[in-house]
């Protein structure tokens, strides 16, 4: 499989007032191809910064460094801001964990689909106005037309998260991150949310970039998952052999947690080797 | 004569707002727990369960229907004695420690409040059950980490000595490493004062774990009562219960036609 | 500072209340500190407390002593500094013990208004119900007037004076700090520290002097420090009228009234203490500014 996105050392820095450096991602490498890759760790890790270092969403005091952010042929660091506002949101998308602020209260549902439509295609108003009606019906939400006078306090958790879905993917991008994108909902409803996003995601050939803090979701939803650690990669799973996994942190991470289907008497607490956060980043190619 | 349960309701109602925007949170919640027993309360957003909670815990005034906490009718306003038998610990451990106040002032005010000696010996004490050394007692809360937070907000719910503690939710903003080590924690010192638990949570998985007695809310209402063996062998009653076990098991894809 | 007094200020184990509550200081000083324009501000009122304080020692003159064979100098002639006025008296010297009248002036109304505005806001925020009624009409009776006229009918029934003056300006000023205080009030009210005070039995008078108030208090010293610049200009604007400070008081206003009539030629007279006026406004201005960057609760003493 070709690779969409290939990022190799990846460094995400924070400077402090007064001296002193925050290192948030230490020498990522990793690549993204038509396929769900998950992106896993606990705050702290790295793992949000990295897909917004992906973006160049990252403002000073952050930096980014890297040797290369490959994305279909073009390296992501070279280009100007000009030019990766024309990536952001029309090539690479981003879809984030709570609607409630990432969607913008004063405008309808509709109106912030439509305009983030003519952004990127500069399509006139009719044509955007139906391409929005197409993309609430592929996420799900009936009675579209009805919805797309909404605005965001007027629906509830789930479906805003669907229309950040249908706002992200009207333009069409060939690579989708989505940071916590269920964390904020019910079990019940992430369930459905995760489920249009995988049809659409299947459908369009998109490939996709799931970070979250939930190891067993992550492990059930993506093709490879990527476990984090202060700033590294730690370990690389493929889907369902997550309980072969070998890394200490993994394991412990895996053996903290409860279960509903096992009792565990005492859940086991994570003895944190310093040597972890020594060992360089695991490449995460394949 | 059988000792009394520790909390019983009965017919637990509450309601918000007026006229047309009046909403039903609680709907005839019944449910009992056991001295020494621990209870959950389980169900998604909406579901009422931290209403039922903060009822028993008198933040809620306006309720209708019956209370009782260790064989005392609770009315709409709690004595002080009752501050002393039930205790509360929060969901954020961010907003659940006054941003001013150092740990040694918001463990040491219950004890001022109600008169207790020894303040600095118990402050020590408390500390020290809940794995926090002395050099933690002049910190400010923005000094303390997430799970550290919790952990003061653990101490100071058992200043007074409770017999019982109402959890809202004590680990969801936690990191899984953090929660494994408060959940340890509430265990521990569950066994060693004989307390009785009524946790609220939207995480089966920790109901499971922490629990004997699971209540599953929807809407209001107790769905379905069932104890946790029941729960973990996959077996409740209700369509719902099944839905939400279902679901908390993991990514599950659409059955493709 | 020595190295000693600076590991105890920074420690991150602080051994008792008053270490703690030092090192947040400290901190919160270094931040103030890092923003020059805060610390213009700063130094422009320390100036002003200082010309107070010490006014004897940096006036050339006798503020009140006239001298008509001196009459209308400039700045520079006959020894005096910034020239004189009118009567021959120095304006330097009375700028200089003017600085008196807008401390007191500054002071009074900082001590009684916010104070009072406080009281009212987090009582009627926390208890709510006919006690958040009552008290929120009162302040809006209060609101309703504009500033100068109820200073004027004040001044008009009790008579003129500087005294008065600042009671009337008090009596204005304070219920822009109820309706801010309120409105933190009703957001701090459903923060789950406050339902744990609750759930400890403590009383509504513990809760709102104990937690409600420390957490208000930063807005209202930001919102005071900006409203002295706007004290200071309606206490001008009385003693423009001649309704604040009778002379001979070397009020600024009232000099920049009596000055007046000499704009054209001798400009100095009444620009001179509309400079002070500006100068000072923009302290507290700058101040005020400096002030919310740090206190500002979103970012917690960091």
């Amino acid at each position: 499989m070709s690779d969409l996105l290939r990022v190799e050392d990846l460094w995400v820095r924070f400077f402090k007032r007064g001296g002193g450096v925050v290192e948030a991602v230490r020498g990522v490498s990793f690549a993204v191809g038509r396929e769900r890759v998950g992106i896993v760790g606990e705050s702290g890790s790295g793992k949000t910064m990295t897909g917004r270092a992906i973006l160049r969403l990252i403002r000073p005091p952050g930096e980014i460094r890297a040797k290369r952010i490959g994305f279909d042929g073009t390296d992501l660091m070279g280009l100007s801001e000009r030019a990766m506002r024309r990536i952001r949101g029309e090539r690479i998308s981003m879809v984030m964990q709570d609607p409630k602020f990432s969607l913008n209260p004063v405008m309808t549902a509709g109106e912030q689909i439509m305009e983030a439509y003519r952004l990127h295609t500069g399509a006139p108003r009719g044509e955007a106005r139906a391409r929005m009606i197409e993309m609430l019906e592929a996420v799900q939400i009936r009675d579209a037309e009805r919805v797309a006078g909404l605005y965001p306090h007027e629906v509830s958790g789930g479906m805003g998260q669907r229309i950040m879905i249908a706002m992200m993917l009207a333009p069409d991008p060939d690579l989708l991150i989505a940071d916590e994108p269920t964390s904020a909902l019910d079990v019940t409803v992430q369930m459905s949310v995760l489920q249009i996003m995988d049809r659409l995601v299947r459908e369009r050939g998109m490939g996709l970039i799931f970070v979250s803090h939930d190891l067993n979701l992550v492990a059930s939803f993506c093709d490879r998952v990527l476990i984090m650690y202060g700033g590294r990669i730690v370990e690389t799973c493929r889907a369902g052999a997550l309980n072969e996994a070998r890394h200490p942190y993994t394991r412990a991470l895996l053996e903290s947690l409860p279960r509903l289907d096992r009792p565990k008497p005492r859940l086991s607490v994570m003895r944190r080797d310093p040597a972890w956060l020594e060992e360089p980043s695991v490449d995460a190619f394949a | 004569m059988p000792s009394p349960d520790a909390i019983s309701a009965e017919g637990l109602s509450v309601a918000f707002g007026e006229g047309t925007a009046r909403s039903i949170a609680a709907d005839r919640v019944t449910f009992r727990v056991a001295e020494g027993g621990s209870f959950g309360l389980v169900g998604e957003s909406g579901s009422g369960k931290t209403t039922v909670l903060r009822a028993i815990a008198g933040l809620i005034g306006d309720w209708t229907g019956g209370l009782t906490v260790r064989g005392e009718t609770l009315g709409p306003r709690r004595q002080r004695g009752f501050y002393r038998t039930v205790q509360m610990v929060f969901q954020d451990p961010y907003a659940s420690l006054h941003p001013r106040h150092t740990v040694d002032r918001t463990l040491s005010e219950p004890l001022r409040l109600h008169r207790f000696d020894r303040v600095e010996a118990r402050i020590e004490e408390g500390l020290r059950a809940v794995g926090l050394g002395p050099e933690f007692r002049f910190r400010y809360p923005h000094q303390l980490s997430g799970g550290q937070r919790q952990r003061v907000a653990i101490a100071r719910a058992l200043m007074l000595e409770p017999r019982i503690l109402l959890l809202d939710e004590p680990t969801s903003a936690l990191d899984v490493s953090v929660q494994a080590e408060v959940l340890n924690l509430l265990a521990d010192l569950r066994s060693r004062r004989g307390l009785t638990f009524l946790l609220v949570s939207h995480d089966l998985a920790v109901v499971a774990h922490m629990c004997e007695e699971i209540a599953v809310m929807q809407g209001g209402r107790i769905v379905e009562t069932l104890d946790v063996d029941a729960m973990r062998r996959m077996e409740p009653r209700e369509d719902y219960t099944r839905h939400l076990l279902r679901a908390s098991m993991g990514y599950v894809p659409e059955e493709t036609g | 500072m020595s190295l000693a007094w600076k590991e105890w200020l920074t420690s991150e184990t602080p051994a008792s209340r008053r270490q703690a509550r030092l090192a947040q200081l400290y901190l919160n000083w270094l931040n103030f500190s890092a923003n020059p324009l805060a610390v213009l501000g700063l130094a422009i009122i320390l100036g002003l407390a200082l010309m107070a304080v010490a006014a004897p020692l940096m006036a050339t003159h006798d503020p009140l002593a006239q001298n008509l064979g001196a009459r209308l100098l400039a700045p520079g002639q006959g020894g005096y500094l910034l020239g004189s006025d009118e009567l021959g008296r120095d304006i330097w010297s009375r700028i200089v013990y003017g600085s008196r009248i807008t401390l007191m002036i500054v002071g009074l109304v900082a001590l009684t208004a916010p104070v009072a505005g406080l009281l009212v806001g987090t009582a009627a925020g926390y208890l709510g119900g006919w006690v958040d009624v009552v008290l929120m009409r009162l302040t809006d009776v209060f609101l309703a007037f504009p500033k100068l006229v109820l200073a004027l009918a004040f001044v008009a029934a009790l008579g003129a004076g500087i005294e008065n003056a600042i009671l009337a300006i008090a009596l204005t000023a304070w219920p822009p700090y109820a309706r801010i205080a309120r409105a933190e009030t009703l957001t701090i009210r459903q923060a789950d520290f406050i339902a744990a005070i609750r759930l400890q039995g403590a009383g509504p008078g513990r809760i709102i002097v104990g937690h409600i108030w420390p957490l208000c208090i930063s807005s209202i010293i930001i919102r005071t420090t900006l409203d002295m610049a706007g004290i200071i200009l309606t206490a001008a604007g009385l003693g423009f009228l001649g309704l604040g400070a009778q002379p001979p008081l070397p009020e600024w206003g009232a000099m920049i009234s009596s000055g007046r009539r000499f704009i054209l030629d001798q400009w100095w007279v009444a620009t001179i203490p509309g400079l002070a006026i500006f100068i000072v406004s923009l302290g507290f201005n700058l101040l005020g500014d400096g002030l919310r960057d740090v206190l500002d609760p979103k970012r917690a003493g960091r």
